[in-house]
């Protein structure tokens, strides 16, 4: 059971071995993800202060450059640099393991780094005012796709050397047993990111072929369907890593526990199966595919990905309330949430996270993908009120709450401003459910998105909205700058802890240490006879609700509210006119 | 038969293929019926429901979609505002429509209640046909003609917003469509639709 001797050192909190090389590369990763995030937040302010019609800061040409560069930055830059240290970090740390390659790595580091800095060049100057969607025929420098297939080759390399990192772990024998289900997660989101970095390659480089001239022309919904094939699939990578976050923020803040193995998993195995067919739900109501096709694709076959996340939905709360219970917080049906360390940041943003991903994120996402309600959604500003709700509060705001734990576990510092890391993800959270319930109800009355003057001052006639879409805008513009101001105290908190944070040294447990998040001052340990309790907890005498009654209402009102947004959204489309 | 309680941080010894309690198989049984739900809904709306986005499509060269539509409007034009001809086509013609930066081509004029066949496409770019203020979207795709029938159901005024980025002049992007009812009101020309007159600026 020993495992090959490797640089490392004992983590005081975990007793897990943390790789010397290992460490860096996760540390590298998280920087270049924080610097995104900066610029993809400064871009997020001038953005939401431009569609805030009463405000309209940017002139078009900067509007339209500047959206390009926050969908860059933020989906894809600070997104996979994070997921590439999660990925470092589940390999290693979770496993007590070495890291296959270290030097592979730091090639493809640079490697991604070399395309992102092309991108930014591009798009700053000018030179790919193309949206991060880059639909031909429109048509940008080439070195901005070059950019991007630099970025991605550097991406699966990382992803090959996670999965070889595995096979050393396993065959080192550095644990005991199968994998923990953290890691199994973020090996499905390894999966996924396969597939999808595969399909961006076939429609990148003939688009990069076709940029410099060498070939002539690149199918419009040809590309179309490649692209949101790498599009929307990588957003599945992000769901499946959240959910890996969560589990892990769960058993970390609260001591949450997993109810069944073969539940998660299997929801997780879902993911990986149906993934392929993401890209229909952009192109419901695209010339280029027939209804059959939308129908079977934007289900996921029937929706097997949506229950797959329904069934996290329904384990994670599940296992934090049995995690809750099992340490004595019993009273009542929602003592274990009253009761929980709301202090705690890595604990409240990931219940937001979870929260608003489902209700909001989940809900929307499901009802826009429907074939025929897509017609009254597509390319409104109903779209990105609804993936506000789900990469954004859900994927990157899961991120900031694990942020919580790196700070003190790998970069060893105390978590700086730790006033204002304890209201963080509050601020975030409301900014961003406001900004999004804006979008939606603008794009409810058909405000588009991706539009720079919805007065259509220049247009040759008017388009008189309803009056409400003024007030709708303010709101998404108020949570919009409230969710930068949260976005921009992560940024600070981030920065000043680990280029100038104090280290974290050792405490006591069970003191409470300014600068260190409650899971690690006093650890959510389960008792010596926790599996009696447990035992005790399943009685089949005492009912099926016996174990997680909080959860089943809570999952109760989830699927109500699930059913009265679903079929109130058929009823607005039947008032329309006749389509078919 | 439960696992041992753990944590999804503990590699999990021997055997995980374990049955899940009762709890979690009447909510996976839940969830999987809603899926079912989820997905029976379509199929049924193109059965018994009105709108869809099914249509007839095909490929189709973005010049001779434009002469068509040319000659289209040539054919049943009534008259024109801001330069680009009003088109009334009888009831259920093919109707012809190309977006191009940064304008649609031309102004429809359609009686309510009765059926056309749209057709759809783009000269260049993709655009976005966004109906207002009935919030109708479609994408409009250079290079395939998209046929829809529609069926206008009340008298207005309405504007094509232009949705999908196609080049700095996007938000100018804004076309009409007159729908008439069986008085023939409001008329294409109709000083009371709300038109922006720019001559006057
Ligand atoms: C920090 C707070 C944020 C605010 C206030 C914000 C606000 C906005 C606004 C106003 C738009 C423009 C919508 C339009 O005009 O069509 C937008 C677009 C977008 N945002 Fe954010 N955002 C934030 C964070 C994020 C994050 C963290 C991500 C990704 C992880 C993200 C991903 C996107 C994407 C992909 C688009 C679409 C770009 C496009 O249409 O080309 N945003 N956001
Ligand atoms: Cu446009």
């Amino acid at each position: 059971m020993s495992a090959a001797a490797f640089p490392h050192r004992v983590c005081p909190a975990t007793g897990l071995k943390v790789s010397t090389k290992a460490e860096s590369l996760i540390k590298v990763n998280a920087v270049v993800a924080v610097v995104s995030l900066l610029v993809g937040a400064i871009a997020a302010l001038l953005l939401v202060l431009t569609r805030w019609q009463a405000v309209h800061l940017l002139p078009a040409v900067w509007y339209y450059r500047i959206l390009g560069v926050h969908g860059m930055n933020m989906l894809i830059f600070f997104i996979i640099y994070f997921e590439m240290a999660v990925l470092w970090f589940a390999s290693t740390v979770l496993l007590n393991s070495r890291p296959a390659t270290p030097r592979l790595g730091w090639f493809s580091f640079f490697l991604m780094i070399a395309g992102s800095a092309l991108v930014e060049w591009a798009q700053w100057s000018g030179r790919a005012d193309v949206l991060f969607t880059s639909y031909p025929p429109l048509k940008a420098h080439p070195l901005f796709y070059l950019g991007i297939i630099l970025f991605a080759v550097g991406a699966l390399t990382v992803v090959g050397i996670f999965f070889a990192t595995l096979v050393i772990a396993k065959r080192e024998k550095t644990y005991e047993g199968s994998m923990p289900l953290v890691v199994y997660g973020a090996a499905t989101a390894a999966i996924i990111a396969v597939i999808t970095l595969l399909h961006g390659a076939l429609i990148y480089i003939p688009t990069f072929l076709w940029s410099l001239g060498l070939i002539k022309t690149v199918d419009p919904e040809v590309y179309r369907l490649f692209w949101w094939a790498l599009g929307h699939s990588s957003q599945q990578i992000n769901v499946a890593a959240m959910v890996s976050v969560w589990y892990l923020l769960s058993a970390l803040t609260i001591g949450g526990v997993v109810l069944n193995e073969k539940v998660s998993r299997s929801a997780f195995v879902l993911y990986v199966l149906f993934i392929s067919m993401a890209s229909a739900h952009h192109l419901l109501v695209d010339p280029g595919f027939s209804s059959a096709w939308k129908i079977v694709n934007t289900s996921y076959f029937m929706y097997m990905a949506v229950l797959a996340s329904m069934i996290h939905g329904f384990t994670v709360p599940a296992g934090m309330e049995l995690g809750m219970r099992l340490r004595g917080y019993t009273d009542g049906l929602f003592g274990w949430l009253r009761r929980a360390p709301w202090g705690d940041p890595g604990f409240s943003a990931m219940v937001f996270s979870i929260v608003v991903f489902g209700f909001v994120g989940g809900i929307t996402g499901v009802t826009l993908g429907t074939e025929q309600i897509n017609i009254i959604a597509h390319n409104t500003l109903r779209i990105p009120g609804h993936f506000h709700a789900t990469v954004v509060s859900g994927t990157a705001m899961a991120f900031m709450g694990v942020t919580y734990y790196v700070l003190p576990l790998i970069f060893q510092r105390k978590v700086a401003f730790w006033k204002l890391a304890k209201i963080q993800p509050y601020l975030f959270a409301l900014g961003m459910l406001l900004l999004s319930m804006g979008m939606t109800f603008a794009g409810s009355f058909g405000v588009p998105r991706r539009h720079w003057d919805i007065s259509f001052s220049q247009a040759p006639f008017d388009v008189p909205f309803n009056p409400a879409v003024d007030l709708v805008l303010a709101v998404m513009g108020i949570g919009g700058i409230l969710a930068v101001t949260g976005a921009l105290s992560f940024i600070a908190i981030a920065v000043k802890s680990v280029f100038f944070g104090e280290p974290v040294g050792t405490w006591q447990t069970g003191t409470d240490v300014v600068g260190i998040p409650q899971g690690l001052t006093r650890p959510p340990v389960h008792a010596a006879n926790v599996d009696e309790l447990n035992e005790k907890l399943h009685d089949p005498a005492r009912g099926i609700a016996a174990a997680t009654p909080g959860t089943l209402v809570l999952v109760g009102v989830f699927l109500v509210a699930f059913i009265v947004y679903y079929f109130t959204n058929w009823k607005l489309l039947s008032f329309l006119w006749r389509v078919g | 038969m439960l696992t041992k309680v753990h944590t999804g941080l503990d590699p999990v010894p021997g055997v995980w293929w374990k049955p899940a309690h009762k709890a979690e198989k009447v909510w996976v049984a839940i969830a999987f019926a809603w899926c079912m739900v989820l997905f029976a809904m379509m199929p049924l709306w193109h059965w018994k429901g009105g709108q869809n986005p099914s249509g007839v499509r095909r490929r189709v060269d973005p010049q001779k979609f434009f002469a068509r539509t040319m000659e289209f409007a040539k054919q049943y034009k009534i008259g024109d505002d801001r330069g680009i001809p009003i088109v009334a086509p009888p009831v259920g013609a093919e109707v012809y429509l190309t977006g191009m930066t940064f304008q649609w081509y031309p102004i429809l004029q359609l009686q309510a209640g009765a059926k056309y066949k749209l057709h759809m496409s783009s000269l260049d770019m993709n655009h976005g046909f966004s109906l207002f203020p009935m919030n109708i979207n479609f994408q409009v795709v250079p290079g395939y003609d998209y046929a829809l029938d529609v069926t206008p159901t009340a008298a207005g005024d309405f504007r094509i917003i232009c949705n999908e980025f196609c080049g700095i002049g996007h938000h100018t992007m804004v076309g009409r469509v007159i729908v008439v009812d069986a008085s023939g009101k409001p008329v294409a020309d109709n000083a009371s639709a709300v038109v922006r007159d720019r001559e006057a600026k």
